[in-house]
């Protein structure tokens, strides 16, 4: 009998489960060697059917999203209970990515931001409740929860696989790899490893020439002409993430003359992303005078959205005040 | 392996024990740290007595302690002292962690429940900590024996002459053309009457001539690098367009340059200097210097007089500045201070009415060798005054400017009324808020004033004008004042209105503490190490602050400042190594990508990038532990002994009370 294996997609938008398509042929080896028992996205299933499966019996489930929604919640931990290697797969999943941006505005501001403003016309304040009687009985949709949650944060997680999504090549190594595990050719890493991922940053990977850093400016890249091709980006005063993001991607953006925004996470030896990068931009930027530094700070109007895009309900802080403050 | 911590809890007298409970707070960590390996817990009245550390030494050798916490006050006082304890009793230093519980708990609170509650979050903290503490070693680095003195004014000279004649060897940097700073600029000193130059110039002399000083004037420091024992500093001495081999300082360029020009600096705008100039004729050293900006031949291309008649050829236009390396093993700063800019006041009228003058104005009018040959005299240079008001506290003690007293001006303004009185016999009246003559003989001074007449106003001036209300008034200077003895107001006319200007730190003082790496109070002044145990000392070692740099002073104490300094740096010298605290960086290089986003922020220039394996390095050896890479470092790579992730994750979860035993909500 074969090895059995899930794919879950909880508060995300789907790229992750593309990423798995795109490793083409590779799908192949996975159909060959498990037995997909749930994959709501590529095949029919019901919550019930998982529900009356043995514990532990799903070898290998890829959790991406995070957890948005008592929904959420619940097959998170209805899935570590069936499986017995639950990876969080994607950015969602392992530090919340961009729903977890969320997590700046308490629940109440954002389901009225949704229902009621100027592009949505609510006059009568309408909004969603979270059960309703009908003659059939009561129907439910998920309640939110106040934060989005990474999903380590809800229930205990063997592997992280950072990326947004993934990128393809290394989630068929990953694949490989369990497959070898499977045949006893392979080991696990240690629990709680990342994988599919390096352990240095975007900038080992990058090719572009750096040299000692003096800011004066940030700039939008789309307000820097021309680009220069072969030189870091920071240094030319573009907000780039890659010195505090995980390696793995093979410096794509970077490669493709865009900078990095951050999307493989936390690198090894980072505890707060947006921390690091705040205090890595702040001490090169070349100023004298406070009103200099406001200046050269005015270049980022954005800095959560800058340095949390990805992780701010992973980051030691997870959610601002407001949010904290407001009980579900 | 667990360890083995003991907790000690200082009363500080009443200090803390006023406010915390400190019994509560040792039986609470004896009963609920235990998990954490708490053992032994104990308050004690002075922790930092001898008995105190005894008290530490025998449990560290009776229970076999291996990590100490000490909640007593900040590890700036007494880390030191409990680490020795520590080392005397074989356990290593750097497992002592100090919780301040004075500082950051009893001084900062009133109500003792709370300071208590706060007391053992600290105290939890700390033991978290200190397990996470790692034995560190001390490193041993050479000190070298050559100081750099910056600033050549009383207070350096002192300094500089105080090393030289102790056999090392002092590099003197003066930004103007000639050492003697203010001093050379007064006529007496109070309270003795002693004439500046006769007292000054001999030790400029000795300073100019002492074959251990390396005098470089018209020079300022641009740049310093390195640490205590090891400084490299690069200085810029500024081109004189002067040959100082063949320049025998005869005069004769100064005499036949046809270029006048109001000296601002010297002579405080009363007098002229030529282009081509020696400040004053007892200047050190006594080569001239050429003021390019005002200088005909710059200008205009041709002249050239002085050139002509050098009888040495010494003249040299093509001259330029040059860059200066030198090392050194400790530095003393003596930059001086900048008279308070009495313009800022501008109800006293100084610039708009004629007949007002600075008191540096007054220094150079009632100096023999000043531009009226001593002859106090109104602004027309001839008219003497009959009547004359002397305003203490002109930018001091005042909220709009300073709000410090400036310690100098009271006796300053007896001086004047003195020498007023004794040059001119005119009326003088002193207007002053509180009279400070504090210090050995000063006052004495104040009633001998008192005694020759001069006339004591109680109250702060409220505004100097021409603006005349009657005949008596008229064509003079009228000065309102409420006598707050006499309980009126009052408007006094005068002839000269003297302004006793406070001290103020230099303008650019800040950038020079960035420079030297040391810090300015909220004043701006120089901030002393301790403000009464260390006053010449700094934050940085090897760094020493003395004379009106640290803040205002008179002669008497800059001297004292500058022999103090002196001595601490022959202490360091004589020491011939330094031991360096063991808090380094480290690049951990699998986790550095070479992003260089730290190459241009260390201080001591510790981090070097090397290109071929593209990662960064930091040499431990010139690496102060300022943590500012560490902080930088977007990768995570570089870590700080003494301070890593794991030492201060454990302090946070400890002063957030989780790992308590038994848990509590």
């Amino acid at each position: 009998m074969k090895p059995k294996f899930a794919m879950y997609w909880a508060a995300s938008c789907g790229g992750c489960e593309i990423a798995v398509l795109n490793t083409h042929e590779k799908i192949l080896d996975v159909d060959a060697n498990f037995d997909v028992v749930f994959w709501p996205v590529a095949m029919d299933a019901k919550y019930h059917d998982v529900e009356a499966m043995e514990d532990g019996s799903i070898l290998l489930t890829l959790f991406n999203g995070g957890i948005r929604n008592d929904e959420n919640e619940h097959i998170a931990k209805l899935l570590r209970q069936k499986s017995k290697i639950l990876v969080a797969f994607g950015s969602c999943a392992c530090e919340g990515c961009i729903p977890g941006l969320a997590n700046l505005s308490p629940v109440g501001d954002i389901v009225h931001t949704a229902f009621n403003t100027l592009t949505t016309d609510n006059p009568n304040e309408i909004y969603p409740r979270t059960s309703y009687d009908v003659p059939e009985g009561e129907l439910h949709i998920p309640t939110l929860s106040r934060m989005v949650r990474p999903l380590e944060q809800v229930v205990d997680v063997d592997y992280f696989m950072p990326g947004c999504p993934p990128e393809s090549h290394q989630i068929a190594a990953v694949i490989d790899l369990v497959i070898k595990v499977v045949k006893g050719e392979a080991e696990l890493p240690p629990k709680g490893s990342v994988i599919g991922a390096g352990d240095s940053t975007v900038c080992d990977e990058c090719p572009r020439a750096r040299n000692v850093k003096f800011i004066k400016e940030f700039k939008r890249i789309q307000d820097v002409a021309p680009v220069d091709p072969a030189l870091c980006l920071l240094e030319q005063g573009i907000p780039c993430n890659g010195p505090a993001t995980r390696s793995g991607c093979n410096a794509r953006c970077p490669q493709a003359g865009a900078q990095c925004i951050g999307c493989y996470g936390p690198a090894e030896g980072v505890m707060d992303y947006g921390a690091r990068l705040i205090t890595a931009f702040s001490s090169v930027i070349d100023a004298n005078t406070p009103e200099e530094i406001d200046h050269i700070l005015d270049g980022i109007p954005d800095p959560t959205g800058q340095v949390y895009r990805f992780n701010l309900a992973g980051s030691l802080l997870k959610a601002n005040k407001e949010a904290w403050k407001v009980e579900r | 392996m667990t360890e083995r911590v003991g907790v000690y809890v200082c009363h500080c007298g009443s200090n803390i024990a006023g406010t915390v409970d400190v019994v509560d707070v040792a039986n609470w960590a004896a009963e609920k740290l235990g998990r954490q390996g708490v053992i032994i817990a104990r308050e004690y009245k002075f922790m930092c007595s001898s008995l105190g550390q005894e008290l530490i030494e025998k449990d560290i050798k009776e229970l076999g302690l291996t990590r100490v916490v000490v909640a007593a006050c900040s590890p700036h006082l007494h880390e030191k002292t409990f680490r020795t304890a520590a080392k005397n009793a074989g356990l290593n230093p750097y497992l002592v962690e100090l919780a301040s519980i004075r500082e950051q708990v009893s001084w900062v609170h009133s109500d003792k429940a709370v300071a208590t509650a706060k007391a053992k979050a600290v105290v939890s903290g700390a033991v978290s900590r200190v397990i996470e503490n790692r034995p560190l070693e001390e490193i041993k680095v050479p000190i070298n024996p050559n100081t750099l003195v910056v600033g050549g004014g009383i207070a350096g000279i002192q300094s500089a002459l105080e090393i030289a004649n102790a056999g090392f060897h002092v590099y003197l940097v003066e930004r103007e053309p000639s050492i003697g700073g203010h001093m050379a600029q007064f006529d007496k000193t109070f309270p003795t009457l002693d004439c500046s130059a006769c007292i000054l110039t001999p030790r400029m002399v000795e300073a100019g001539t002492h074959p251990n000083i390396t005098l470089l004037t018209w020079s300022e420091v641009t740049n310093v690098a390195g640490y205590v024992g090891n400084f490299h500093v690069t200085i810029k001495k500024k081109a004189r367009f002067i040959n100082e081999e063949l320049c025998t300082g005869c005069g004769i360029c100064q005499e036949k340059c046809p270029k006048k020009v109001i000296d601002d600096v010297y002579e405080a705008g009363l007098g002229y200097r030529k282009a081509v100039y020696t400040p004053f004729a007892q200047a050190v050293p006594n080569f001239p210097v050429m003021d390019k900006e005002n200088c005909t031949y710059f200008i205009k291309g041709t002249c050239k007089a002085c050139e002509k008649f050098c009888p040495t050829g010494a003249i040299d236009f093509n001259q330029q500045d040059e860059m200066l390396h030198i090392d050194v093993g400790n530095i003393v700063l003596a930059t001086g201070y900048d008279l308070f800019d009495a313009r800022r006041v501008s109800n006293y009228g100084y610039g708009r009415l004629p007949n007002v003058f600075t008191s540096l104005e007054f220094e150079r009018l009632s100096n023999a060798a000043g531009p009226t040959a001593g002859n106090i005299v109104l602004r027309d240079g001839k008219t003497v005054p009959k009547n004359v008001g002397i305003i203490h506290c002109v930018g001091s003690r005042d909220k709009n400017f300073n709000n410090y007293c400036s310690v100098i001006c009271c006796m300053q303004g007896l001086k004047f009324a003195h020498l007023v009185h004794e040059r001119t016999g005119a009326t003088v009246y002193n207007f002053y808020i509180d009279m400070r003559t504090a210090y050995k003989a000063y006052d004495e001074f104040y009633q001998r004033v008192l005694e020759e007449g001069t006339l004591f106003v109680r109250g702060k001036v409220a505004e100097v004008t021409d603006a005349a209300r009657n005949e008596r008034e008229k064509g003079r200077l009228i000065i309102q004042v409420e006598d707050t003895l006499a309980g009126k107001q009052r408007r006094i006319p005068v002839d000269m209105v003297i302004l006793s200007s406070g001290l103020q730190p230099r303008a650019d003082a800040k950038e020079v503490g960035k420079l030297f790496g040391i810090s300015c109070s909220m004043d701006g002044w120089f901030t002393e190490k301790h403000p009464k145990l260390d006053p010449v000392a700094t934050m940085t070692e090897g760094i020493y602050i003395v004379g009106c740099a640290q803040g205002p002073k008179d002669i008497p104490s800059s001297v004292a400042q500058g022999a103090a300094a002196s001595a601490r740096v022959l202490d360091k010298i004589l020491q011939k190594e330094v031991a360096l605290e063991p808090i380094k960086a480290s690049v951990d290089s699998a986790l550095c990508s070479g992003c260089r986003i730290c190459n241009g922020l260390c201080p001591f220039n510790a981090i070097t990038f090397i290109e071929d394996d593209k990662v960064t390095e930091i040499n431990p050896a010139l690496c102060q532990g300022c943590g500012t890479c560490v902080a930088a470092c977007p990768a995570g790579a570089i870590s700080g002994t003494g301070f890593s992730n794991e030492q201060i994750i454990a302090q946070i979860d400890g002063l957030m009370m989780k790992n308590l035993e038994p848990v509590e909500a």
